[in-house]
């Protein structure tokens, strides 16, 4: 059976060479999940930082009024920023990213918001596209290498929007937003990652004990810094949830990717063994042939 | 020794310096001032772009070009945060 062979080999050679992508693929994503962590930990000593100086500043003043702190009486329009992944290959990460997103869309709606859509990375954009549903901005290029000055841009054009309001204009023509909701993939261990939706502004300012921290002296003064701090802390958690997001994506493709791996190695095994099989079947037959072909001529001969 | 106090230089995507320093020269948007051991409270924002000096309990001093940076004095030391950092080439 010449013509099976055939299919077969050629079956071998396809999946042979699909387990060297994959392979290729889950060393690639392995060595960057470890880069990616190294990023989130030398980003969060920043974090911190910025985190605590806030906490004191907003617990030192009474200039709580600020834009960015300040839940909007009417909410008409709720902007969501989600963050997926540029490449594919990557198992479910972008899947499980885009359903929170829907989640959320449907309650925001259901509470009589607009959701508007901004998106960061290529596979996100190709599904909203795709569905022609409106997206109001979109950022793609750096899902697994995010700098600050992509979040800082980021940042910008959704501080831009939601300063600006549902009622005023966001600078490109069109209504601001009077909400800001981020879905990111959480980072929580090389097998766990979980995509969560979160609140960007306005922020909550959680009150500190009484008395612990200390009065401080201001300058310039207290609303000019929050001012200043601010949209820089929106820029940090944005910052914070790319490079999470990014940690993720890589250990969401080294899963998907050994996986692949390994099946392709057991599809390899089968072929390797049917086409074995196949051809210890041709020779039986024709060993079997030559001997019914020798008895039945020999036969022939007795007879004469 | 007695005089010394702890200081962290963070940038954004990491940590840049972190270690004791006799004073911290930095410029805010009002006024450059100088900072010492058991200086009150205080919460700034540095002026665009600035330099940050610190001189190190060995004398030395170790000088970073700040963008976007802010300054924060607790009882604890002294944070300076920053967008972008750079080390610039130590003077004296």
């Amino acid at each position: 059976m010449p013509a099976q062979l055939q299919t077969l080999r050629r079956r071998i050679r396809t999946v042979k060479s699909t387990r060297k992508i994959t392979k290729a693929q889950e060393l690639v994503a392995t060595s960057r999940i470890a880069k990616a962590q190294e990023r989130v930990a030398a980003a969060r000593p920043y974090a911190e930082a910025i985190t605590g100086v806030l906490t004191a500043l907003a617990s030192s003043t009474n200039a709580l009024d600020h834009p960015l702190l300040v839940p909007r009486e009417r909410v008409q329009r709720a902007g969501v920023l989600v963050i997926t992944s540029d490449r594919g290959l990557c198992g479910a990460y972008n899947a499980n990213a885009i359903r929170t997103t829907e989640e959320l869309i449907a309650r925001l709606r259901h509470d009589g918001k607009e959701p508007v859509l901004y998106v960061i990375g290529r596979k996100g954009v190709t599904y909203y596209r795709f569905r022609n549903r409106p997206i109001e901005a979109s950022w793609t290029g750096f899902s697994e290498r995010p700098d600050f000055d992509n979040a800082r841009e980021v940042g910008e054009s959704l501080i831009a929007a939601f300063v600006a309001g549902a009622a005023g204009d966001n600078g490109n023509g069109g209504p601001g937003v009077d909400e800001l909701h981020i879905v990111s993939t959480q980072f929580k261990s090389l097998m766990t990652q979980t995509p969560a939706a979160r609140f960007l502004a306005p922020m909550q300012v959680e009150e500190p004990e009484e008395g612990v921290l200390p009065s401080y002296e201001f300058e310039p003064e207290a609303e000019l810094l929050l001012d200043a701090l601010l949209p820089k802390y929106i820029n940090t958690r944005i910052f914070a949830a790319l490079l999470d997001s990014a940690a993720s994506e890589s250990a969401s493709r080294r899963r998907a990717m050994k996986a692949a791996t390994d099946n392709a190695e057991e599809l390899l095994k089968k072929y390797t063994r049917d086409m074995n099989s196949a051809r210890q079947a041709g020779i039986t037959q024709e060993i079997s042939e030559i001997v019914g072909g020798a008895n039945a001529l020999a036969a022939a001969g007795s007879e004469e | 020794m007695a005089n010394q106090f702890h200081v962290d230089v963070v940038a954004v995507e990491e940590s840049v310096w972190s270690g004791d320093a006799e004073i911290v020269i930095a410029k805010t948007v009002e006024g450059e001032l100088g900072i010492l051991h058991g200086h009150m409270p205080l919460l700034g924002q540095l002026a665009e772009p600035s330099q940050v000096r610190i001189r190190q309990s060995s004398g030395q001093d170790l000088t970073f070009e700040v963008t976007g940076g802010f300054l924060s004095v607790t009882a604890d030391g002294v944070t300076v945060l920053a967008e972008d950092c750079q080390p610039t080439s130590p003077s004296n």
